[in-house]
């Protein structure tokens, strides 16, 4: 099996993957502006986990690790779309989508 | 390849389109009873041919049915058609009831049936999205209301944060175990003496994401604020079949590919199970909000449920069956209840609404006072046999600390339950709620009944829930 990830090994894909994973994580968390930033911070885990599989698959020969990666952008599609629908329905209601605002229910 | 292993999915799939197609057609206003009739044809149709389904798998390994996944897949269908006949009266009332509701409904008890016959954890992926995505939706439903909007937006958002970790930890487990089906990862986690740290890690992810949508202690911080926004009907269609397909997921993995871990996980397990039952006891009490309430309730529920799989026997997987068929039939019972609380037109869910409901409606108030006794486990109603399976399957695997902090919880988690009782016979009451539609009575006086003599039935379900569990620990 010759592949590119013969020359600089795995480690370095499953860094970034792993850097995506936090920068997504923490895109969420200490994000208190947008909820847009949270939008990008969902693609962002689930890209880290595409390269991932990629990596994974293109290391062990194995195809299924790039299937997934196919279901999973397809995913991230529908994801975000209605994540943006839902998003536009809470703007209309709330005239905002400042993160702080959205305390309507609490306790 | 024997294709017809997944004809109920691929039937409810269709009829779904159909139903779409259907409700397109139709003039508007006129097609949302059609197709909420129709969706309603088809869960039974599917739960019809999912009881005649075979035995095998398919499709290269990534498809199983046995008797584990027919039990799930019945009991979320039933949820899912109960909540549908809810909806009925509730959605036109509230103005939401446009053609897509039912068909969200039977999109979202496709990907739970998935779930419960995933062989391959990208099923298991895709059918939980495809549930998820659908809910998502639901939560949002009501668009003009904003606390609708807010469940919605928040649901998304946390519920994505889940469904991403889980998604990393499956990368993990495929990259270190060079699978991603169930039968090749059980191999790879016996064959190993030690295991790689990056499987381990991705195992806890996994656990991590199906914990959230489960609402488990402490990823249960969604739970209160979505059920109390989301339109009644969605809450109570949320509460019963996408937790049962999560817990098909849960004991499938757990039992299977990892099942040669078990003591590596056990732990992990139990403090999850035991922080959920004490926080949901102890965070209940000083609810205003019915809904509220029952959100705590249930992330209660999820942990006695969970009791019986942190015993990892066959024994404690039948337990957590049981459980989980009485806390579907009460607890979707007790929404019919709320559903039902609306005065002057206008919905209403505090506690207090509920006052001297003994004498304005005898009949609801008794039908709710039997959910909440059979919640708090006494018997002889449902909930009492829940328990009792699931603390003896966990005496029988000595795990004595839980069983006796679920006892302990339950007793305080009694007391909330009681509370409801005592404020609907015994306080001042409040004005007349308005009369309940038919629907709503139907089910909610039907769960009645199966609550109160569950015991008449209890022999077959242990049977069925028995079958179902030596299935997975073959």
């Amino acid at each position: 099996m010759h592949s590119a990830i013969e020359g600089i090994g795995l480690a370095p894909y499953l860094s970034i993957g792993a850097i995506l994973l936090v920068l997504g994580v923490f895109g969420i968390f200490v994000n208190r502006k947008n909820v847009i930033i949270i939008l990008m911070s969902i693609e962002l885990i689930l890209l880290s986990a595409n390269i991932n599989f990629v990596a994974f698959s293109a290391a062990t020969g194995d195809l299924s690790g790039q299937v997934m990666t196919l279901f999973v952008l397809t995913i991230a599609a529908a994801e975000s779309a209605i994540g943006l629908a839902i998003v536009t329905v809470y703007f209309r209601n709330r005239g905002s989508i400042e993160v702080d605002d959205i305390t309507m229910m609490k306790g | 390849m024997n294709w017809t292993l997944a004809l109920p999915e691929i039937v409810l799939a269709l009829s779904g389109l159909v139903i779409l197609l259907a409700g397109v057609m139709q003039r508007r206003g006129q097609a949302f009873f059609s197709c909420a009739m129709m969706t309603l044809l088809a869960l039974v149709v599917t739960g019809i041919l999912v009881v005649l389904s075979p035995d095998g798998t398919g499709y290269n390994h990534i498809f199983i049915n046995d008797g584990f996944a027919r039990f799930m897949k019945v009991l979320s269908l039933t949820g899912a058609a109960l909540s549908v006949v809810l909806s009925v009266g509730y959605a036109r009332e509230m103005e939401i009831d446009k053609f897509e509701f039912p068909v969200l409904i039977a999109f979202s008890t496709l990907g739970t049936m998935i779930m419960a016959s995933s062989g391959n954890l990208m099923t298991l992926f895709v059918g939980l999205e495809l549930s998820s995505l659908s809910i998502y939706i639901l939560c949002a439903f009501a668009r003009d209301r904003v606390t609708a909007a807010e469940a919605g937006l928040k649901y998304f958002v946390l519920g994505s944060l889940a469904s991403g970790l889980l998604l990393y930890g499956i990368s993990l487990a495929y990259g270190f175990a060079g699978t991603m089906e169930y039968a090749g990862l059980q191999q790879a986690v016996r064959g190993s003496a030690v295991l790689p740290a990056g499987l381990m890690v991705g195992i806890v992810f996994v656990l991590v994401g199906l914990c959230f949508k489960l609402s488990m202690v402490p990823f249960h911080m969604w739970t209160p604020d979505v059920y109390q926004g989301a339109p009644t009907s969605v809450t109570a269609y949320m509460a019963g079949a996408p937790k049962i397909a999560a817990f098909a997921v849960l004991l499938r993995v757990m039992a299977g590919p990892f099942g040669s871990m078990t003591p590596q996980w056990q732990l992990l397990i139990e403090v999850v199970s035991a922080a959920s039952m004490v926080f949901g006891s102890l965070a209940a009490i000083p609810q205003g909000n019915i809904k509220r309430l029952m959100a705590y309730s249930s992330i209660g529920h999820m942990g006695y449920a969970m009791i019986g799989m942190a015993a990892g026997t066959a024994e404690g997987t039948r337990g957590t069956l049981v459980y989980l068929v009485t806390y579907l039939f009460m607890n979707v019972g007790a929404f019919a209840g709320i559903v039902a609380m609306r005065r002057k037109g206008r919905a209403v869910s505090r506690i207090s609404d509920l006052s001297g409901l003994g004498r304005t409606d005898p009949g609801m108030a008794l039908a709710m006072a039997v959910f909440m006794f059979s919640m708090a486990g006494a018997p002889p109603l449902a909930g009492f046999f829940g328990k009792l399976m699931v603390f003896y399957a966990a005496i029988n695997a000595h795990l004595y600390g839980l069983a006796a902090i679920g006892i302990v919880s339950s007793v305080i988690g009694a007391y909330y339950y009681i509370r409801i009782v005592k404020i609907m016979f015994f306080d001042a009451a409040a004005p007349a709620l308005d009369r309940s539609p038919v629907s709503v009575s139907f089910v909610s006086v039907g769960m009645g009944l199966v609550t109160t003599f569950f015991v008449v039935g209890l022999g077959p379900v242990a049977t069925a829930a028995q079958a179902a569990a030596s299935a997975l620990f073959r």
